[in-house]
């Protein structure tokens, strides 16, 4: 019989936003331990929280953006539980009423099929502090900077069905909290965490018992991480154990999961409505200003890209996979004027170009108006596009503009029809076998005599005109 | 509903009190003679009652996403039980 | 007023109002009037035990400058000069804030409480910190880390609680006005034992922001002095919308002296038959009984009304606030402030051994039982069964407040009782609040003002109960009284 695998996912991303959730201190990340707590991070005696409204418009865009329903009335609650990480000994975070209820996103499978997960709830709540442990005398440091640092925390349904599904839903909901502009999505920083509730069942059952897997903070161990625990579950039941429902440690250097200890309270956190904190009301007016704010949506721009700049399903794959890239291409195709050639660019000769110099679209040296002024000399004609390649570099380099470029390394092309011809000539003259052969059907030939006048050339030739004067001269 | 001395235990642990041993069946019988007094109210009926978290029945507001704090690091941690590189020290965390 | 202690005395049997008009008047110094209050401290403080700082060196700091600002004339608010005291739960920066509790015995708190700012920019005086039952839980003020703190009228009884430093002081003439705070009846019960006027404001009217919390849906800050013409001038300073507490009310504030003199002819007196049924001790009943016979004669109109849900406030007070505040006292670790147990051995240790040792006696049983109302299993059947009584027994006042413009009725079912007189027995000393804890459940204001004295010359209390943001009105009623009697002006005979 075969084992099918289920998995939920909860992530937790962290919001954009200036401020923490419930005071003013600042969420930048990276400061000196404890230079950004204040009285309320700390959870200092008489502190009290005030919410940050910002903190709830993203938490509503987010909801929009799923197609979820979001809530009238919202309430948040505490979860009880002590650890030195968490100030209060209480998480301030929305139990019965989540601001986001009952959404979706819809996945690609590699059957290029689309299947819908869905998105049981998301609800905002404070981020807790960290624990370091390097040795400070057999203790540990605690830095609350992270303590208050809005989250909202995304459950999806238990809809999964294979570890790559779970990597697909993963990817898909990291480029929506970057499209939305809700999240960084940072993973290194911790601002896009994931936590997968993996079971497994014969096809059909009802859902077996399932194991928490915590730490997961990268697409790759998160794949490993799910197929090492399913391996795992089937290898209890097959020799007749049992899964027990618990949190397990990803272990990225072993790649194992481990059972987490000084969890044993994890099933009664006393969650109640938090009396310092009044209900939340989002109004209509509320909704709609954030459906104002709300950006285009992947899919809705992959549909645009096709219908109005008539690019493929396949250009726009590349092109739309961040808001980074596809707010780039349109930069220059606006500039340009031509979808095509600048579609190819950004997927093409930038894309090759970044990934040599190992960084992001959003670092880019070549700004999308640069790179825009480089293809304009390409479809003015004024340089190849194997030239323009040499400009690209040069550009990263920071040696001038496209046109200083162009002249001081003299890479204008010859368009002078008078002078291409009587170099032609020169050529077919050069070589009366290759003339006669073409002319009796090796077509083949037409790519020898063009490279013969681009190698004359220098590659200055503007090889359309030279194909154009060749066809004239051979077929003519 | 009366509270065991296990219960005790178990509750005194959510709470992090340690309750020494011999302590804890006094602890079961006072906390019994208070929870017997909150038996009565099952006798009314609350029937589709909404529960009632703050008198006012009123709104949270919202503050402005500003960073209105400083760093006041030193100010705090002069009354901290334990301090190094800015960092509070607690015995060590296990995971 | 020759000999410096003929002066002294009197300087000290002025009213806040008094003091007020005669630093306005230049008649004496804000360093006479300190150095008057704190010499009455310093000489009958350790009858009382009603203090757990004195700021001997911070208040004449304050008071010359304070001095200097009135003589620049930079400082002309009603306030200015005029000493005072606080509850040891407000946080005062640079000051002990220990909450009665050893916990924070060594809690310098690093910032002002709203209250305590809006204060010192007043330019009042503060004397020092009062003494209270440990975290606000206590009507006897027995649980105190400090000590009990002694009834001015008779020291061997008690001066209720939780408030109950503050309300000595007041009565013993120790301070002109302090702050206090109540939850179930932490102003009121103190108030009626010591004999004197407190009054507990709309909940949200005050900020509670660097209040240390007790019950977070209850709690709220209050003046207690002499008469309700003091706690008007003492709540307008206090009172109004703070951003930095979430559940503060934005409703605009008056003048709560503007009013004091407004007639309360026709005024719609409501009195709850439950508030004068068995539990209610006879001797309070006729004192109380006289009093509105005395309303009456100046024009009220008395109706008996019906809160049929209120005999039902005491279990779900016991439910909510223990719930609450097994919460809110998490914080206290041992981590980042207050107590820390020696050598933990391991962090659940540090927990365990930090809080058994930090906390007293009855803070740890609340703590046990709102941890068990909140736990698995239980929390439908106590907490939310508690917090849906707790609408009913608002509706029952919204009801109420249909027919007649105030309650009233005892403060309290007793007067003062022997210290140690019922420390054993929890739910008894529980009941010490069944008739101040309803008001509190449904967040109305209330106030107890003295009316008499029982057959043991102890004070007995008239608690007033108004419709939300009536705090004007009823602080009007009772001044209305107090201008025909004087029952709020006895001095205890030891502090005379």
């Amino acid at each position: 019989m075969e084992w099918e695998t289920v998995i939920g996912l909860e992530v937790h991303t962290q919001l954009s936003t200036h401020s923490k959730i419930f005071s003013g201190s600042s969420t930048n990340f990276g400061a000196e331990p404890n230079t950004q707590a204040s009285l309320v991070d700390l959870g200092m005696p008489g502190s009290l929280p005030v919410l940050n409204k910002r903190a709830v418009e993203l938490a509503i865009r987010f909801g929009l953006a799923i197609n979820a329903k979001i809530a009238p009335k919202s309430v948040f609650a505490r979860k009880n539980y002590f650890y030195p990480d968490l100030p209060k000994g209480y998480q301030i975070s929305q139990l019965d009423l989540p601001v986001v209820a009952q959404g979706h996103l819809d996945i690609e499978l590699d059957n290029s099929e689309t299947k819908r997960i869905g998105i049981t709830r998301a609800h905002l709540e404070e981020d807790a502090g960290k624990s370091l442990h390097e040795d400070f005398h057999g203790q540990s440091g605690i830095d609350l900077n992270r303590a208050g640092t809005p989250l909202l925390e995304i459950v999806s349904e238990p809809d999964m069905r294979s570890a790559k599904e779970a990597v697909a839903y993963l990817k898909k909901l990291h480029t929506l909290v970057r499209y939305l502009g809700i999240s960084d999505g940072n993973m290194q920083e911790g601002s896009f965490r994931c936590d997968a509730n993996v079971s497994v069942r014969k096809k059909g059952e009802p859902f077996g018992t399932r194991a928490e897997i915590k730490n997961l903070n990268s697409f790759r161990f998160i794949e490993k991480a799910i197929n090492h625990e399913v391996e795992r579950q089937i290898t209890l039941i097959e020799s007749g154990k049992k899964v027990v429902q618990e949190t397990r440690l990803y272990d990225p250097d072993k790649d194992e999961t481990r059972s987490m200890r000084g969890k044993e309270d994890a099933n009664d956190y006393r969650y109640f409505p938090d009396p310092d904190l009044l209900p939340v009301d989002i109004t209509s007016a509320d909704i709609e200003r954030a459906l104002a704010e709300l950006p285009e949506l992947p899919e809705a721009k992959k549909q645009r890209f096709i219908r109005e700049l008539g690019l493929s399903a396949n250009d726009v794959e590349s092109l739309t996979a961040s808001r980074e890239v596809a707010d780039y291409f349109e930069a220059v195709q606006q500039q340009l004027g031509d979808a095509k050639l600048a579609a190819n660019w950004v997927t093409g000769g930038l894309s090759a170009l970044l990934n040599r110099q190992g960084v992001e679209i959003a670092q880019s040296k070549v700004a999308a108006n640069t790179l825009g002024e480089l293809l304009k000399r390409i479809k003015d004609g004024t340089i190849s596009a194997s030239a323009a390649k040499d400009v690209l570099d040069a550009l990263w380099n920071e040696e001038g503009s496209v046109d200083q470029i162009i002249e001081q390394k003299g890479l204008k092309q010859v368009n002078d029809t008078g002078a291409i011809e009587a170099m032609i000539d020169q050529i077919l003259e050069a070589n009366p076998s290759q003339v006669a052969e073409f002319r009796a059907g090796k077509d083949k030939l037409m790519a020898f005599f063009v490279g013969q006048a681009m190698r004359a050339s220098k590659g200055k030739f503007n090889p359309a005109t030279v194909n154009e004067i060749l066809k004239q001269k051979l077929e003519g | 509903m009366s509270i065991s001395v296990d219960e005790v235990k178990k509750v005194a642990g959510l709470a992090r009190l340690g309750i020494p041993e011999e302590r804890l069946d006094e602890y079961s019988t006072k906390l019994n003679s208070i929870l017997g007094m909150m038996e009565q109210l099952s006798a009314i009926d609350t029937k589709g009652v909404e529960p009632l978290s703050n008198p006012l029945d009123s709104v949270q507001r919202l503050r402005e996403d500003v960073v209105t704090e400083t760093n006041q690091r030193d100010k705090y941690q002069t009354i901290a039980p334990e301090v190094e590189e800015g960092l509070y020290l607690v015995p060590k965390v296990i995971e | 007023m020759s000999h410096p202690h003929s002066q002294i005395t009197s300087l000290t049997q002025l009213s806040l109002k008094d003091l007020s008009d005669g630093l306005q008047a230049g008649r004496f110094s804000v360093m006479e009037i300190t150095d008057a209050w704190l010499a009455r401290i310093e000489k009958f403080n350790p009858l009382l035990n009603s203090f757990i700082t004195v700021l001997a060196d911070g208040a004449r700091t304050q008071a010359q400058q304070i001095d200097n600002q009135i003589r620049k004339g930079e400082l002309t608010h009603t306030l200015a000069g005029v000493p005072y005291a606080l509850k040891d739960l407000f946080c005062t920066d640079g000051v002990l804030t220990s909450c009665g509790s050893k916990m924070l015995h060594n809690f310098v708190a690093p910032y002002d409480a709203h209250v305590t700012t809006k204060l010192k920019q007043a330019g009042a005086v503060l004397l020092g910190k009062n003494n209270m039952d440990e975290f606000a839980m206590g009507s006897s003020n027995e649980n105190s880390a400090y000590g009990v703190v002694r009834n001015p009228w008779n020291t061997e009884y008690v001066p209720g609680g939780s408030s109950g430093g503050g309300a000595a002081a007041v009565a013993a003439r120790l301070a002109p006005f302090v702050l206090g705070t109540d939850t179930g009846g932490s102003i009121r019960q103190p108030a009626s034992f010591c004999g004197i006027t407190g009054i507990k404001p709309t909940y949200g009217r005050v900020s509670r922001f660097g209040m240390i919390a007790f019950a977070s849906s209850l709690d709220q800050a209050g003046p207690m002095a002499v008469s309700a013409e003091d706690c008007a001038i003492a709540l307008n300073v206090i009172a109004g919308f703070d951003e930095r507490d979430s559940t503060s009310a934005q409703e605009p504030v008056g003048d709560y002296t503007a009013s004091l003199n407004n007639s309360i002819e026709g005024l719609k007196i409501g009195l709850p038959k439950q508030f004068f049924a068995a539990g209610l001790d006879p001797d309070v009943a006729t004192v109380i009984e006289r009093g509105v016979k005395e309303f009456e004669a100046l024009g009220a109109i008395i109706k008996e009304i019906d809160l049929p849900n209120s005999h039902m406030a005491v279990p779900v007070y016991y439910i909510i606030a223990p719930a609450e505040a097994s919460s809110n006292l998490s914080r206290f670790d041992g981590v980042r402030f207050g107590h820390r147990c020696d050598n933990p051995k391991d962090l659940r240790d540090l927990y365990e051994r930090s809080r058994w040792e930090g906390f007293g006696e009855e803070v740890k049983r609340r703590i046990m039982v709102g941890t068990y109302a909140l736990s698995a299993g239980y929390y439908d059947a106590y907490y939310l069964k508690a917090q849906q009584v707790r609408r009913l027994i608002k509706q029952d006042f919204v009801e109420a407040f249909k027919q007649v413009d105030v309650i009233m009725g005892p403060a309290a079912p007793t007067t003062a009782f022997k210290i140690g007189e019922k420390v054993d027995d929890q739910v008894a000393m529980y009941l010490a609040d069944l008739y101040t804890i309803p008001t509190s459940l449904a967040g109305l204001p209330g106030m107890s003002f003295p009316i008499g004295f029982d057959e043991h010359q102890l004070p007995v209390g008239m608690q007033l109960i108004g419709n939300y943001f009536q705090e004007a009105r009823m602080l009007n009623i009772a001044h209305r009284y107090q201008q025909t009697t004087d029952w709020h002006l006895r001095v205890p005979a030891k502090f005379a």
